[in-house]
């Protein structure tokens, strides 16, 4: 750890993180323990592990999971198919077992003469049971090959970012190994940084009217998904391809007209719907009698 | 005093273990905390509150349902600690409002501030008031200033346009952060959804291979078939399905009529969430027959003993209910409200709970109003305890009682 005690993360010209976010990364750095992630949709929590690679200049090794994937295969996996092929056709590979254990992104992070970065990216899709199987390997940072009899250890601990989106429960003991921080929505300020750092040319009143319009539209009640700082940039950029003056986002009622291109924005059909309705009702009743 | 927190928090029902409490020593002992750039090169303190309170939840609390409670804690726990770390009020970036104060003052005034005993004595006069003030307001979640009562409006400008505490100010801003309690909502007993009310059904699944071996092995075939070494060996599985089987009691009407939302989207969820899921309805306690349809609940009954004998015992039994009522309608004979019953509830009650050992009753008054209401202590008894609130975490709760 000593080593690298002097390099900290501080975002980078492409991520802006907050204060809290810094903080949190740079205590998980320090003690070598995983940082949990959990946000919003679409609030950066994959693009972190990234940047923090890059900032630290750490190699990134990205294991994303699936609601079929087993803890196994992060650890290795044996090939039998291989193995079959190759004592069919008589191959002398196959009276060693060790070449067919594939490493997974575990052990291949394990074995980085550098320290790296994992990244678990949305752990919560997977079985139930999935985290508590890492348990041991995440707290030592090691595991046990059973087929060679070999013990895989961490050259030097990396950085484990997990991502998660709450969709189950992630047992307590997988926690307790873990810092955890929540990505919150981003306010205004934070906003216009992010907004800059992607689009640097911005003019400054498209973006401060496309932000109030991404806000309104965030406040409407009872929308399925709200959308997302990466649906505003993705909005924005068709904004920009598309050459809409920042006029045509204004409104003096906040809900009487259609924002253009709000396809970006809204992603499902009822979400839609009930917008287009609001923006009907209000119309309907600021008309004068 | 760390300890004392830490018992705090446990107090205020936030999860945290020896070992997460020992990290965050940990972390407090390597000195350089672990800090952002960000911060470093403000040239701030080296050590501040807002950093401690963020590096502790960091470690200490895994759950943003928890934030809340933690802040609560925290800001109880802490209040009047930041003095120690002096840097907070006294640190107030005094040129920042000085810039900002100056660029919005005619010359007139400027000459009446200078009358008035300067800069420094107006920002000595400023930040009395802001003391002051923040003793008034803390136990509100508001900002100072943003209220435009300040005394501070007196020399003809308004607070609001400073806006202490919301842009530049961000030390002041960290003194507050707890006390806005931005996390409030993210309690979880508070909303309910049918989406979440899933995945805490979800906790009841149970995955099992049952019945006839139909279906092709891949995996395991060519998996043994290789460690036999190209010995052919087929491997059969039955189908995987969820073999959760559910026996679902529903109170209608009366008292129930205020709790119709939180059922229905308690009843839709499990409805796609089990695949064996049989129901009932019946009114505050359940008698003699229950029934299927409620249009048809005068004419088209089923006798209770009749679903006793239907349905094995691995069934889960749960009840929804309010058990709001008088004790008479569990206790006894003829209590019912609606007909004559010639055994009590309570008599049914214990018949329907000896054939499905695994049972819940979930009642969406809130929890605190149980202790209240004799038919409730009734049947919590009849229950042994096992009655949850209808909330997620109660869901929760229940969900892990069944399995």
């Amino acid at each position: 750890m000593s080593a690298d005690g002097n390099r900290r993360f501080g975002g980078s010209d492409s991520y802006v993180a907050t204060d809290e976010l810094m903080l949190a990364v740079n205590a998980a750095v320090t003690l070598g323990r995983p940082l949990l992630i959990k946000g919003e949709p679409g609030t950066g929590k994959t693009q972190l592990a990234q940047e923090v690679a890059r900032a630290l200049e750490r190699p990134l090794f990205e294991w994303h999971i699936k609601s079929t994937s087993k803890a196994q295969q992060g650890l290795y996996e044996y090939d039998a198919v291989s193995r079959l092929r190759d004592s069919q056709l008589g191959d002398q590979r196959v009276h060693d077992i060790a070449n067919y254990i594939v490493p997974g992104m575990l052990w291949r992070a394990f074995d980085h003469e550098q320290q790296a970065v994992l990244l678990i990216d949305e752990i919560d899709k997977a079985d139930i049971e999935f985290p508590n199987d890492l348990l041991r390997e995440l707290d030592r940072m090691e595991f046990y090959v059973y087929e060679t009899r070999q013990l895989v250890t961490a050259r030097q601990r990396p950085i484990v970012i997990i991502t998660s989106n709450n969709e189950k429960e992630l047992p307590d003991a997988f926690l307790r190994r873990c810092f955890f921080h929540y990505i919150r929505f981003p306010d205004t300020a934070t906003m216009e940084r992010i907004v800059a750092v992607h689009f640097p040319g911005l003019k400054r009143q498209l973006l401060a009217e496309a932000l109030g319009a991404f806000y309104r539209i965030r406040e409407v009640p009872g929308l399925k998904k709200k959308p997302s700082t990466s649906e505003l940039l993705d909005w924005i950029k068709l904004l920009l391809a598309e050459d809409i003056p920042p006029e045509a986002l204004r409104s003096d009622d906040p809900k009487t007209t259609v924002p253009p291109l709000y396809g970006a924005l809204l992603k499902n059909e009822q979400d839609v719907h009930l917008f287009e309705q609001l923006v009907f009702m209000h119309r309907r009743a600021g008309r004068p009698s | 005093m760390l300890i004392r927190f830490f018992e705090l928090l446990r107090a205020a029902g936030v999860p945290v273990s020896i070992t997460e409490f020992l990290a965050l020593l940990e972390v407090l002992e390597k000195g350089t905390l672990p800090f952002s750039a960000a911060t470093a090169e403000k040239g701030s303190v080296p050590f501040s509150v807002e950093a401690f309170y963020w590096l502790a939840r960091t470690v200490l609390v895994k759950d943003e349902r928890h934030y809340d409670r933690f802040d609560r804690v925290f800001a109880a726990h802490f209040k009047g600690v930041e003095q120690a770390f002096e840097a907070i009020v006294a640190d107030i970036p005094a040129e920042w409002l000085r810039k900002h104060l100056e660029g919005t003052l005619s010359d007139e005034e400027k000459a009446k501030i200078a009358a008035l005993g300067g800069w420094d004595k107006l920002m000595e006069e400023l930040r009395k008031r802001l003391a002051e003030q923040k003793g008034a307001h803390h136990g509100g979640n508001k900002w100072i200033g943003t209220g435009g009562t300040s005394p501070f409006g007196a020399y003809g400008y308004n607070p609001e346009g400073i806006r202490i505490g919301q842009d530049g100010s961000r030390n002041r801003r960290a003194v507050k952060v707890w006390d806005r309690r931005e996390f409030a909502n993210l309690d979880d007993s508070v909303e309910l959804g049918t989406r979440n009310i899933k995945l805490a059904l979800r906790r009841l699944r149970r995955f099992a291979r049952q019945g006839a071996a139909d279906q092709l092995d891949l995996d395991g075939t060519i998996d043994s078939t290789a460690r036999k070494a190209g010995l052919l060996d087929i491997h059969m599985v039955p189908e995987r399905h969820n073999a959760v089987k559910v026996l679902l009691f529903l109170d209608v009407g009366g008292s129930m009529d205020e709790h119709v939302r939180a059922c229905e989207e308690l009843f839709s969820a499990a409805r796609t969430e089990f695949k064996h899921l049989e129901y009932y309805y019946f009114h505050n306690f359940v008698y003699e027959s229950v029934w299927k349809d409620n249009a048809r609940r005068y004419s088209e009954r089923t006798p209770t003993t009749e679903v006793l004998r239907t349905y094995p015992h691995d069934y889960k039994l749960i009840f929804v209910g309010d058990a709001s009522m008088s004790p008479y309608e569990i206790v006894q004979a003829g209590g019912s409200i609606e007909h004559w019953n010639e055994e009590p509830g309570a008599a049914w009650m214990r018949r329907l709970l000896a054939t499905w050992p695994h049972h819940v009753w979930l009642n969406p008054e809130p929890e605190e109003r149980w202790e209240w209401t004799p038919s409730i202590r009734l049947t919590r008894e009849l229950l042994e305890d096992r009655m949850f609130p209808l909330t997620l975490e109660g869901l929760d709760r229940a969900m892990r009682g069944l399995q």
